[in-house]
C-alpha cells in the first residue's frame, strides 16, 4: 500500500456490519462501531444504532453523514406524528418515512438502514431498507459491507422463534464474525433490545467477544509447526 | 326559538355581544331541516342509515347517494346541503389517500375525523368562505376497532356510540319511529356498514339483509301502533 497516494481526506463512510433480528416478544439490533475514511479509523467506538423514537430505532451504514441526516429528518417527522396521534408510532410507520426519504433522494444518498422497534400492535419488527430505497419487512436483516459474510451463517443458525437471550448471542456472534472478515468493520459491538417492557443497550468490547479460528498461537519453527496437531474444526 | 342576531349575522367574522357566532348557527339550522341520518357503533362494527326524502317521483331509486366510502375502511353519511356534502367527502378522500402515502398505513379513524373537522372549521375563520351546510357521521373500522365520529358545520367533532342529525334526530335519540308520516312525503332508506363480517371494508349493506332489516322494522311499528 502506497502512503503517498492514500487519502485521508476521504468522506466519513461507515464500512459497517448493521444486524436486526425478531424474536419471541421483540427486536435486537447490533451493529460495530468503526466509522472510517477510507483506511484512517476516524471513529473507533461510534454508535450506530440511532433512535428514532421510544419504541423505535435504526441501524446506519453507509455514508455517515447521509445515515445521520435521514434518521434525523425521519425523528422531527415522528415526533410530530406522534403527538397528532396522540400515541407512539408503529415501525411500519418509521420505516415507510425512512424509504420515503431514502426513495425520492435515491441519486444523493448512499445508505443502508435497518429499522427495527416494537409497537403494541404488531409486536417486534424489523424492516430493511438497501440503498435504493426498497422496504422490506423481514424476520432479520443484515447490512453494511461485514454482511457479505453472514448470509450464510443466518441461513444456518436463524430459526423463528427465539428467546431474547439466544437472540442477542446470535446478533453479537454474527457481528463478531463479520468484524474478524470484514477490514471495514470493527471496534466493540453494541446491541440495543426493544420489547413491550423498553430498551436495553449492551456493550460488548472486544475481550468480551468469541475468538475465531485465524486467532493463532504464534509459531517459532518450521519443526513445531510439522509437529503439532490440526487445529479444531470451527463449531457453529 | 332562536334569537334573531340582527346586525351580529352578517358575517361569519362577526361575534355576538353574547358570544355566539350566528352565521355557524345558521349553518347548522340546514342540517337540522334534512333528512335524518343515524350512525351506530356496535362492538364489531358500524352501520349507517339515511333517510332520502324523495323530491319527485320521476326520481330514479339509488339515485342521489348520501353515503360515500371515504377509504376502504371507512364511510361518511351527509346530512344537509348536498353539494356541500361532496366538497367534505372530497376532501376527506384526499387526507385518507395523502395520509397513506406518506405514512404507509390506513389513516386511523380519530386522525380522519381530526382532519375533517380541521377543515370545516377553517371555512369559519374567514369572510370570503361561508360555512359548510351540512353535518357528516364518518364510521370507520381501524386497528383500534370499530369507531363513530360526528363533524357538525361549527367544526366540532365527537366520538359516539350512536348519533343522529337532521329532522328525526331527536326521535332517533329516543329509538322510536324516525320518519314523520304526516309532514314527510315517501323516502328511499339508504344504509352502508364496515364490520367483522364485510371484512372491516366501508360498503353498502346487502340487499337481502336491508330487506329483512326493513321487513322487521316495518313489523315493530305496527306493533307499536296496535298497542
Amino acid at each position: 500500500m502506497d502512503l503517498k497516494e492514500v487519502n485521508l481526506s476521504a468522506p466519513h463512510s461507515m464500512g459497517t456490519t448493521i444486524i436486526g433480528v425478531t424474536y419471541n416478544g421483540g427486536v435486537v439490533l447490533g451493529a460495530d462501531s468503526r466509522t472510517s475514511t477510507g483506511v484512517y479509523v476516524a471513529n473507533r467506538a461510534s454508535d450506530k444504532i440511532t433512535q428514532l423514537t421510544d419504541n423505535v430505532y435504526v441501524c446506519r451504514s453507509g455514508s455517515a453523514a447521509d445515515s445521520q441526516i435521514v434518521s434525523d429528518y425521519v425523528r422531527y417527522f415522528l415526533h410530530q406524528h406522534t403527538i397528532q396521534l396522540g400515541q407512539p408510532a408503529t415501525v411500519k410507520v418509521a420505516a415507510n418515512l425512512v424509504r420515503l426519504i431514502a426513495y425520492n433522494n435515491k441519486n444523493m444518498l448512499q445508505t443502508g438502514l435497518i429499522v427495527g422497534g416494537w409497537d403494541k400492535y404488531e409486536g417486534g419488527k424489523i424492516y430493511g431498507i438497501p440503498l435504493g430505497g426498497t422496504i422490506i419487512e423481514q424476520p432479520f436483516a443484515i447490512g453494511g459491507s461485514g454482511s457479505s459474510y453472514l448470509y450464510g451463517f443466518f441461513d444456518q443458525a436463524w430459526k423463528e422463534g427465539m428467546t431474547k437471550d439466544e437472540a442477542e448471542q446470535l446478533v453479537v456472534k454474527a457481528v463478531s464474525l463479520a468484524i474478524a472478515r470484514d477490514g471495514a468493520s470493527g471496534g466493540v459491538v453494541r446491541t440495543v433490545i426493544i420489547n413491550s417492557e423498553g430498551v436495553t443497550r449492551n456493550f460488548y468490547p472486544g475481550d468480551k467477544l468469541p475468538l475465531w479460528h485465524e486467532e493463532l498461537e504464534p509459531q517459532n519453527s518450521l519443526l513445531d509447526i510439522l509437529n503439532t496437531s490440526s487445529p479444531e474444526p470451527m463449531n457453529i | 326559538m332562536s334569537s334573531i342576531g340582527t346586525g351580529y349575522d352578517l358575517s361569519v367574522t362577526t361575534f355576538s355581544p353574547d358570544g355566539r357566532v350566528f352565521q355557524i348557527e345558521y349553518a347548522a339550522k340546514a342540517v337540522d331541516n334534512s333528512g335524518t341520518v343515524i350512525g351506530i357503533k356496535c362492538k364489531d362494527g358500524i352501520v349507517m342509515g339515511v333517510e332520502k326524502l324523495i323530491a319527485s317521483k320521476m326520481m330514479l331509486p339509488g339515485s342521489n347517494r348520501r353515503i360515500h366510502s371515504v377509504h376502504r375502511h371507512s364511510g361518511m353519511a351527509v346530512a344537509g346541503l348536498a353539494a356541500d356534502g361532496r366538497q367534505i367527502v372530497a376532501r376527506a378522500k384526499s387526507e385518507a389517500t395523502n395520509y397513506e402515502s406518506v405514512y404507509g398505513e390506513p389513516i386511523p379513524v380519530k386522525e380522519l375525523a381530526d382532519r375533517v373537522a380541521s377543515y370545516v372549521h377553517l371555512c369559519t375563520l374567514y369572510w370570503w368562505l361561508r360555512p359548510f351546510g351540512c353535518g357528516v357521521i364518518l364510521g370507520g373500522y381501524d386497528r383500534d376497532g370499530p369507531q363513530l365520529y360526528m363533524v357538525e358545520p361549527s367544526g366540532v367533532s365527537y366520538r359516539y356510540f350512536g348519533a343522529a342529525i337532521g329532522k328525526g334526530r331527536q326521535a332517533a335519540k329516543t329509538i322510536y319511529g324516525v320518519h314523520d308520516e304526516a309532514k314527510d312525503k315517501d323516502f328511499e332508506l339508504e344504509m352502508s356498514w364496515v364490520c367483522d363480517e364485510s371484512n372491516r371494508q366501508h360498503q353498502k349493506v346487502p340487499d337481502e339483509l336491508l330487506q329483512e332489516a326493513k321487513a322487521a322494522a316495518k313489523a315493530a311499528l305496527e306493533e307499536m301502533d296496535a298497542d
